[in-house]
């Protein structure tokens, strides 16, 4: 069966990519049947992978904190107004 | 002192005074002052760290320094030619009733100043390359960590933080900097410099884009994006970095060596992150159009399938066709298999037709003729080998014979110039030999008449005698006559015998003394004479 371990490392950038590359590919319906099962589970994977990158966008603001000599020491949370 | 003022009612200083006096009204008047002109003569800074220079405008000039501590502050430092309005105090310099002017703070005066500054600045970082479009690096699609250097108060940042948030929520890294005034330009290149220093796996998330955000200003305001050390730090950025400074119209020089320029802080926002929910749609709808069309593949193997096994005959039908050309086949073999070795008859009889004597003889007759052809060529050659032989030992004779006859006659030549020669040398010497010989006879004459008047005939003849002994030999003395010998006289016309008289005796002198006198009785006169002529022979 299809490895599918790798897709979790990629960025959303690749696995969208990768994503439409494997719908344009069934789209040409020339994937023999065994392939087109494996790319599809692949695609399937890929679809978790990007929906878990988006929906891990977290709205955390800090501001880097520094010491006398302009070397940064750590964060805190950024306070506006 | 008091005594002199009294007379001419005029204070007198010393020069001390009076300088010290004028430093101190110009102090005072002028302590702080603000003045305009155009920088000239600049030096410095020096090893001291201080700068002097002039500044001067249409109509003078007025001598200027700045010392090194308030150089080392400046934003703008002081450049030859540049249009500036300085502030400061002007003092005198008592050594030698000069004043100046101390500079406190510099600013160009007017854009002008400014932007040919910039494009100055410009023109000589783009020399170096630091703007080249080889330089810049492609944003990341999706970044997981934003540092922004900017203000961390006012509209700025919140614009960045508002617009992320709309479109894509992400983690963000503010560095606090000022974003103009004095010792901003150091604080934004030290933030740029400090985001790419941090590693990428530490306690502070490395960002993967950085956005160098300021809000709009007058040239003056955004004057720290134009700053060398700024500009250096954003085109050394191995983070890809967005400069946003200022609003669409305004340009600095970091904008040239970011890796994209966005006209305003929303907008560097907006090319940081994509839309988020649009993403969402963009996935489901792939995930949507890949599962519709394995679907719709699958159908389609249905359908072909069911067409497929619809279209298979059966199996009869499969085999009735192969059947019947067995058939066919198996009952044209036997027919197939005599019409072969006919076949095979009839070649075998055309080639055993062929092999006969005919073909042996034609062989040899071919080679019969090549023989010929060949001893023809054979004596051919020889004839023709032979012919060149003989025209070639022809050309030889011919020009032996020539060569001979031609040797003959100069030997004819030759021999005739001899003989020549020879008859002239014969006839030389026959003259020469004919003359020797008169010559040697007219000597052989003298000789001998001389030899005639000389010889002892001629004594002879003229009447004397010569003595011999019996022998023959002459006897020139009387003393070697013996008496009793036989002696021969010989006169000019004969000979003849005598005895000298005496006894033969041994006494060898005596005898012989009388033997004369035993002669001359015999023949007186002539052993007179013979005396005479052995006296006269002994003349001799």
């Amino acid at each position: 069966m299809a490895d599918t371990d790798d897709v979790k490392t990629l960025s959303f950038e690749r696995a969208i990519e990768e994503l439409e590359s494997i719908v344009r590919r069934l789209e040409d319906g020339k994937v023999p049947l065994e392939e087109s099962v494996a790319i599809y589970e692949r695609g399937e994977a890929l679809k978790r992978r990007c929906e878990e990158l988006l929906r891990a966008a977290e709205a955390r603001v800090d501001k880097i904190t520094t010491d006398a000599q302009g070397q940064p020491t750590g964060t805190a949370p950024l306070d506006m107004e | 002192m008091a005594k002199i003022a009294a007379l001419t009612n005029t204070a007198e200083f010393s020069v001390t005074e009076l300088s010290a006096a004028l430093k101190r009204t110009v102090e005072d008047a002028y302590g702080h002052v603000r003045v305009r002109g155009e920088i000239t003569g600049f030096r410095g800074p020096h090893a001291s760290g201080h700068c002097y220079f002039s500044l001067k405008d249409e109509g003078a000039k007025i001598e200027a320094v700045i010392w090194k501590g308030v150089h080392g502050r400046m934003r703008f430092k002081p450049q030859e030619g540049l249009e500036v309005i300085a502030t400061g105090k002007l003092t005198t310099y008592p050594g030698s009733s000069k004043y100046q002017i101390v500079i406190e703070a510099l600013e160009p005066a007017g854009v002008g100043a400014l932007m040919a500054l910039m494009e100055e600045r410009k023109a000589k970082l783009a020399a170096e390359g630091l703007f080249d479009a080889a330089r810049k690096q492609l944003l990341p699609y999706l970044p997981e960590v934003i540092g922004v250097v900017t203000s961390p108060t006012g509209a700025v940042i919140r614009d960045i933080l508002h617009r992320l948030a709309d479109r894509f929520p992400r983690r963000v890294l503010v560095w606090p900097v000022r974003v103009q005034g004095e010792g901003s330009a150091e604080q934004v290149a030290a933030a740029i410099d400090g985001f790419n220093a941090l590693p990428p796996d530490g306690p502070i998330p490395r960002p993967d884009l950085l956005i160098v955000a300021r809000g709009g200003g007058s040239l003056e305001d955004l004057w720290s994006f134009n700053e060398e050390i700024v500009v250096r730090a954003a085109a050394a950025s191995m983070i890809p970095l967005i400069a946003a400074v200022g609003h669409e119209t305004d340009v600095t020089l970091i904008d040239f060596a970011a890796d994209k320029r966005a006209p305003t802080p929303t907008a560097a926002a907006e090319m940081a992150v994509p839309v988020r929910a649009e993403l969402f749609v963009e996935v489901t709808g792939l995930s949507r159009r890949m599962m519709l069309c394995w679907q719709r593949g699958q159908e389609r193997r249905r359908t072909e399938l069911r067409a497929a096994a619809r279209a298979l005959p059966a199996a009869s039908d499969l085999l009735a066709l192969p059947r019947q050309r067995l058939d066919t086949a198996s009952a044209a073999l036997p027919r197939a298999l005599r019409a072969s070795s006919h076949a095979h008859q009839r070649r075998f009889a055309q080639a055993s037709a062929g092999l006969t004597l005919n073909v042996l003889r034609a062989q040899l007759a071919l080679a019969g003729h090549r023989l010929d052809a060949a001893g023809e060529r054979l004596s051919r050659c020889g004839r023709t080998a032979l012919q060149q032989r003989r025209e070639r030992f022809d050309a030889l004779a011919a020009r032996l014979q020539t060569a001979t006859l031609a040797n003959l006659q100069a030997r004819r030549h030759h021999l005739a110039r001899e003989q020549e020669r020879l008859q002239r040398l014969s006839e030389r010497s026959r003259r020469a030999f004919t003359v020797a010989i008169q010559q040697q006879r007219a000597r052989i004459h003298h000789a001998g008449q001389l030899l005639g008047a000389l010889s002892y005939r001629g004594v002879l003849a003229r009447g004397f005698a010569l003595v011999r002994d019996e022998n023959g030999a002459a006897l020139p003395t009387a003393a070697s006559i013996a008496p009793g010998a036989r002696l021969m006289l010989e006169f000019a016309d004969g000979r003849i015998g005598a005895i000298a008289d005496g006894e033969p005796s041994a006494r060898g002198v005596q005898p012989q003394a009388m033997a004369e006198p035993q002669a001359k009785p015999v023949r007186s006169a002539p052993a007179k004479r013979a005396a005479k002529s052995s006296d006269q022979g002994s003349l001799f």
